[in-house]
């Protein structure tokens, strides 16, 4: 799309996908991993650091860094594990799905790279369960590169998850993987010093493990030149919500978000005007169709409008939305998602939605926005993982960005739209639970077994 | 059936380095098993596969959202109504579904044949509105597109 940059992730596909590993390999594929048999796991761990990669799964953490936290074999004798975090669920993100369709080959070669990285030779896959396609393809282009016996003694697993936004954390993710419900730990010990079966593991999201492919391949030096130096690299931007043309966009970081938007996403959809953006999947605070123009799609840009780029997922959003419907679906989701080990965050969350519903059908009261925003703080920060704070963060953004709609909704005793809100009548699966499934239903004791 | 079950959740278990964690495919592969969902029996078959207890399984299949504890229909059709879905008209999408099958949101066609729900965020929100058909995502749907969906279900 941009034309200056080439892309990176998606480099030699022709925007389709390459699936049969002597393609992938005519096309200039395999180069890395032959590079990286070459290197020790420091020299590997240097060019990471000099490209400073840092996590696409949504921290932004550094991506080299992050490897040299897990202890050498000799000051940790345990099995070391790679594990890669591909249960992405948050909303607006599809971006890891297309990457492990169309580079399938690029992304395994990333494993088994970082896999030497960190001197390990067993690395687990959690794909989230919803995904089949994706499942096949990685199964299918894991058995290629197994008969090809590029793999080295490094065994792969693909593990399928069931259902669980949560399983997104990491912490969560290795309880699932070890066949626990997938509910956070305390930190520390961090994953790097007691992470998958209680030893040293490193936990990376797809696109990261995917982009230390051509790292290696042209040198974290070089990788470094593309986009901000706070920000380095290209990023997969998943577009979505009241654009023309949503899709994933690869495009380099700092890239201003308004061309997003209308050059690369054909702007808004049914000729509509922006009223908001959410810039990084729907844990991150709003912005408004004004501070919109004036971003650009990096950390640090980002960052001083108060936001974050979180998982890179930009969804649109129109005049028609109501911005209390909006943070009530949000809610709603964080609500469903909860795993119910916290408890600021099980009661916050579904209180969070409740106090917008009654805010919504005009019974709130200016107490009613007081206390959403109270809750929220109480929320905040006072859970093992952020996913309490995600809904916190993201309602108080509504808020303080949309006050006049709130206030009309208090003020005016009903929603301002009067029923012509674009989020109308949407049917979270929360709402199907409370209306549907009575406690009866839901302790169904099994029968002894003898 | 449950000696080739249990001989193929031995063959789960011999991939991870610790039994325990070959709870949650053996969970995936007994549903299937069970015309989609897990009855007790299904539960008691992976406990006993895995050496732990029926309660054990049932509260790792209680914590996630593509297992089922009671009964589904033949097929499950799910409709994300997450954000980007939903402003992309996923509603519409919905109500054609109830109208074209006759059951509310969470309900089984009297039949059997099709469970109908909505869902959190399917991870294709760049071709909204997704419908996850016995897991198979149908993208770009639209409302006109239900009758359709209705009839290859109906077939």
């Amino acid at each position: 799309m941009s034309a200056a940059t080439p892309e990176i992730v998606f480099a030699g596909t022709d925007g389709g996908a390459v699936t049969d590993l002597g393609d992938y390999e005519a096309r200039g594929g395999l180069v890395a991993l032959r590079r990286a048999l070459e290197l020790t796991p420091d020299e590997l761990i240097s060019e990471l650091n000099a490209s400073n990669l840092r996590g696409r799964g949504g921290a932004f953490f550094p991506t080299g860094r992050k490897w040299s936290f897990v202890p050498k074999p000799e000051q940790n004798p345990r099995p070391h594990y790679l594990v890669v975090n591909a249960d992405e669920s948050e909303p607006g993100t599809f971006k890891d799905r297309e990457i492990m369709l169309r580079v399938p080959f690029r992304f395994l070669e990333g494993c088994l790279i970082a896999a030497r990285a960190i001197e390990s030779t067993h690395v687990f896959v959690y794909i989230r369960g919803e995904y089949e396609r994706e499942f096949d393809v990685l199964v299918a282009a894991l058995e290629q590169m197994r008969r090809r016996k590029l793999l080295g003694g490094v065994t792969i697993v693909i593990h399928r998850g069931a259902g669980a936004y949560i399983c997104g954390e990491e912490t969560a993710l290795l309880e699932s993987l070890e066949g626990e419900r997938g509910q956070p730990r305390t930190k520390p010990p961090f994953p790097a010093i007691a992470g998958l079966y209680a030893s040293p593991t490193a936990v990376n999201n797809v696109e990261s493990i995917t982009t230390v492919t051509p790292i290696i391949e042209l040198g974290g030096a070089v990788y470094a030149e593309i986009g901000p130096e706070s920000s380095t690299g290209t990023r997969v931007f998943s577009l979505s919500g009241n654009v023309v043309r949503p899709g994933n966009y690869e495009l380099p970081h700092g890239f201003p978000l308004t061309d997003l938007i209308h050059d690369v996403g054909g702007g808004i959809a049914g000729g509509r005007s922006l009223k908001a953006v959410i810039p990084g999947g729907s844990s991150t605070p709003v912005l408004t169709a004004v501070e919109a123009e004036q971003v650009t799609l990096d950390f640090d840009s980002l960052a001083q409008a108060g936001t974050m780029i979180g998982s890179a997922a930009v969804i649109v959003i129109d005049d028609r939305c109501c911005m209390v419907q909006l943070g009530i679906r949000v809610s709603q989701f964080y609500e469903h998602e909860s795993c119910g080990k916290c408890t600021p965050c099980r009661v916050g969350t579904r209180w969070i939605t409740q106090i917008l519903k009654k805010i919504e059908s005009g019974h709130g009261t200016h107490a009613d926005l007081d206390l959403l925003l109270d809750v929220g703080e109480h929320v905040n920060g006072t859970c093992l993982c952020p996913l309490g704070d995600s809904d916190a963060i993201a309602v108080a953004s509504y808020v303080a960005k949309f006050r006049d709609e709130f206030l009309a909704h208090v003020d005016g005793e009903g929603c301002p739209f009067e029923g012509a809100s674009s989020l109308e009548g949407i049917v979270a699966p929360t709402d199907v639970h409370a209306a549907h499934v009575g406690p009866a239903q839901i302790a169904r004791p099994l029968e002894v077994v003898a | 059936m449950s000696s080739t079950f249990f001989d193929e959740v031995q063959r789960l278990r011999a991939v991870y380095p610790e039994p325990r964690s070959a709870v949650l495919p053996a969970l995936r592969l007994a549903q299937e098993r069970h015309d989609g969902w897990l009855p007790e029996e299904a539960l008691r078959e992976v406990a006993d596969a895995l050496d732990e207890t029926p309660a054990y399984c049932l509260s790792i299949a209680s914590f996630y959202d593509m297992l089922h504890l009671e009964p589904v229909g033949e097929h499950l059709v799910e409709v994300c109504t997450n954000i980007s879905c939903a402003l992309s008209g996923a509603q519409d999408v919905v109500a054609a579904l109830e109208r074209g099958l006759g059951v509310h949101v969470g309900e089984t066609t009297e039949d059997g044949t099709v469970t109908l729900r909505t869902v959190e965020c399917l991870g294709g929100c760049g071709w909204a509105t997704v419908v996850a058909v016995d897991n198979h995502h149908r993208l770009h749907v639209r409302e006109d597109d239900v009758p359709e969906i209705v009839k290859e279900l109906r077939g």
